[in-house]
């Protein structure tokens, strides 16, 4: 609990909440790519440097351009329409603060939450890199068929569809 | 092996922290670390200002610039001093602070680069065992600063441009790290210090006279088959994620006259000039760290000379790559741009990690380089067929998009 953990920790949760709060679409992604960015300096800053660099990488490099990109494609730049606010947010509210509620409880009477933490193990980037390529390498190449897969998909979505299939 | 002038740097810095006490050391030491690169990279980019300009107008047969100072020397001085009173004109129907924070996210998404780069022996701001990720991390946030500009601006020709720069940047980010990989297997290593540091050594002739050993041909990357190709292939993809001619549709001043940047004025418009550039030298010096042996000297009998000037030496000799191919090569045309990405940079890219793995299990020897060259050449040339095809033009229709 440093004070650098608590400036990440309110830039992540001001950047999320704006998030929920803009009424302009794309400044909604932004704030998410702020929260995004403070969790990635969250990680970094517990030292899971190949955790917070991937998180930086595919969620500010990829996912906030992909949002951005289909917002650019189907809304069209004008003045900023006024916010979808629900009528249901006292029933939104509670189901939130009973969910809080929930995982404080669960993670207070977990008896792992209790013990005193392990000494903080020297995870380097070859160690995951091991892990993948000897234990985990069947999940590594299942989630790898999946992707392509994916891919696949979403390309023959995208194809021009006047063309015979030769 | 350790020359006095050449860890002159690193004794200075630590003779500066001296004076003051132990628990102000790592601010001090930061801050010591972080304001030369502050000084010495925009400097560069002065530099490069005007060498680029000098070296197109020699290229296009004029002169360039050369009215501010003898031989036009203090021209960057003069631009930097307009740049700074000019009006900051800002569109009526912008989005104020998304426009106001782009130019300043490029720059500092930009010089974040420059912390994993070793500049020369000892001097690398900070040595993360993950440092190549770290560089491609934060260079993927220079993408959502370039659509924050085009978006924020209300403009069709921004808005074109950010388009096209966002395409492009996705397109040849794949193959750029594709390329890094090799070098990522061969080191066994993600830090850049460690990188470099298994690219010393030279293979030489050895003389009985005084002299000694001397090395000819140093232990760099670019030096092996594959090591070679991921260096052509990297610096074409750094090109095109720079921006830079020919590849430089985003800009297309004849078409969407400067893409992103469009409404852009004064100083706003130099900080975007500047991140571009800084982009590049950071690309360049990831480049010299990968493939170029980084700050070693290139035969044995120079390693008197310090460390951080053969670095310096190496990004100058790729800007002035840099600026002869601005000056040689037309601008490619959007489909050309997509094709050579997906059609024979990336092919290439993963063709190269299997020579690498073949090099890598081969015993050494002339046969090795037989047969890493006969699977680079073969798909290279049958590749490059492929792209000069005639390719026949329809009027496209869009499903999702109108």
């Amino acid at each position: 609990m440093t004070v650098a953990f608590f400036i990440l920790a309110l830039l992540t949760v001001a950047g999320t909440a704006a998030a929920m709060g803009l009424r302009n679409a794309v400044h909604c992604v932004l704030a998410l790519t702020l929260g995004f960015a403070g969790v990635a300096a969250i990680y970094l800053q517990l030292d899971a440097q190949f955790v917070g660099l991937t998180q930086i990488m595919v969620y500010v490099g990829a996912v906030a351009i992909l949002a951005v990109f289909a917002i650019m494609m189907t809304h069209s730049p004008g003045p900023a329409k006024p916010a979808a606010y629900s009528s249901y947010w006292i029933l939104g509210g509670l189901v939130a603060a009973a969910v809080f509620a929930v995982l404080a409880w669960a993670i207070h009477s977990d008896s792992a939450s209790l013990q005193p933490l392990p000494v903080q193990p020297e995870v380097t980037v070859q160690q995951i890199g091991d892990a993948l390529m000897h234990h985990f390498v069947l999940p590594l190449e299942i989630m790898g068929l999946l992707l392509t897969a994916a891919l696949i998909g979403a390309v023959v979505i995208a194809m021009d569809r006047s063309e015979e299939p030769k | 092996m350790t020359f006095p002038l050449d860890q002159i740097f690193v004794v200075a810095k630590q003779w500066m922290r001296g004076y003051v006490p132990p628990i102000a050391w790592p601010v001090t030491s930061a801050i010591l670390s972080v304001v030369p690169i502050l000084i010495a990279f925009p400097l560069l980019f002065a530099i490069t200002t005007l060498l680029e300009r000098k070296g197109l107008g020699r290229i296009q047969n004029r002169y360039g610039p050369n009215r501010t100072g003898p031989w036009g020397l203090f021209q960057p001085i003069a631009d930097g001093v307009k740049s700074l009173t000019k009006e900051d004109i800002v569109p009526l129907t912008a989005d104020h602070a998304v426009h106001f924070l782009a130019p300043l996210l490029l720059v500092a998404a930009a010089f974040l680069a420059y912390a994993v780069l070793p500049i020369g022996r000892n001097m690398v701001l900070v040595d993360l065992n993950a440092g190549v990720l770290y560089f491609f991390a934060v260079g993927s946030v220079v993408e959502l600063a370039v659509f924050m500009a085009g978006w924020s601006s209300r403009s069709k020709y921004s808005l074109l441009g950010a388009m096209r720069a966002i395409a492009q940047m996705i397109s040849y980010e794949v193959p750029l790290v594709l390329a890094t990989v090799v070098v990522i297997m061969q080191a066994g290593s993600l830090s850049t210090v460690s990188i470099v540091e298994k690219q010393e050594g030279y293979s030489g002739i050895w003389l009985h006279a005084h002299s000694g050993f001397i090395g000819i041909i140093p232990h760099w990357f670019v030096f092996t088959p594959w090591g070679f190709v991921g260096f052509v292939l990297f610096m074409i993809a750094a090109t095109a994620e720079s921006n830079r001619s020919p590849f430089d549709l985003p800009e297309g001043e004849s078409e969407i006259i400067a893409g992103y940047y469009i409404e852009y004025s004064g100083f706003k418009f130099a900080l975007f000039f500047l991140g571009e550039y800084l982009g590049m030298f950071a690309t360049s010096g990831m480049a010299i760290t990968l493939f170029l042996g980084g700050w070693n000297a290139p035969f044995s009998f120079f390693t008197w000379i310090p460390t951080y000037v053969w670095f310096f030496a190496k990004l100058l000799t790729l800007i002035g790559g840099f600026i002869w191919i601005r000056g040689t090569l037309p601008r490619l045309r959007m489909d050309q741009l997509m094709n050579l990405a997906w059609e024979f940079i990336l092919p290439m890219a993963i063709l190269n990690m299997l020579v690498a793995g073949v090099w890598h299990f081969m015993p050494g020897g002339p046969l090795r380089w037989l047969v890493c060259i006969v699977i680079i050449a073969i798909p290279c040339v049958l590749l490059s067929r492929r792209l000069k095809r005639k390719k026949k033009f329809e009027i496209r229709t869009y499903s999702f998009a109108n």
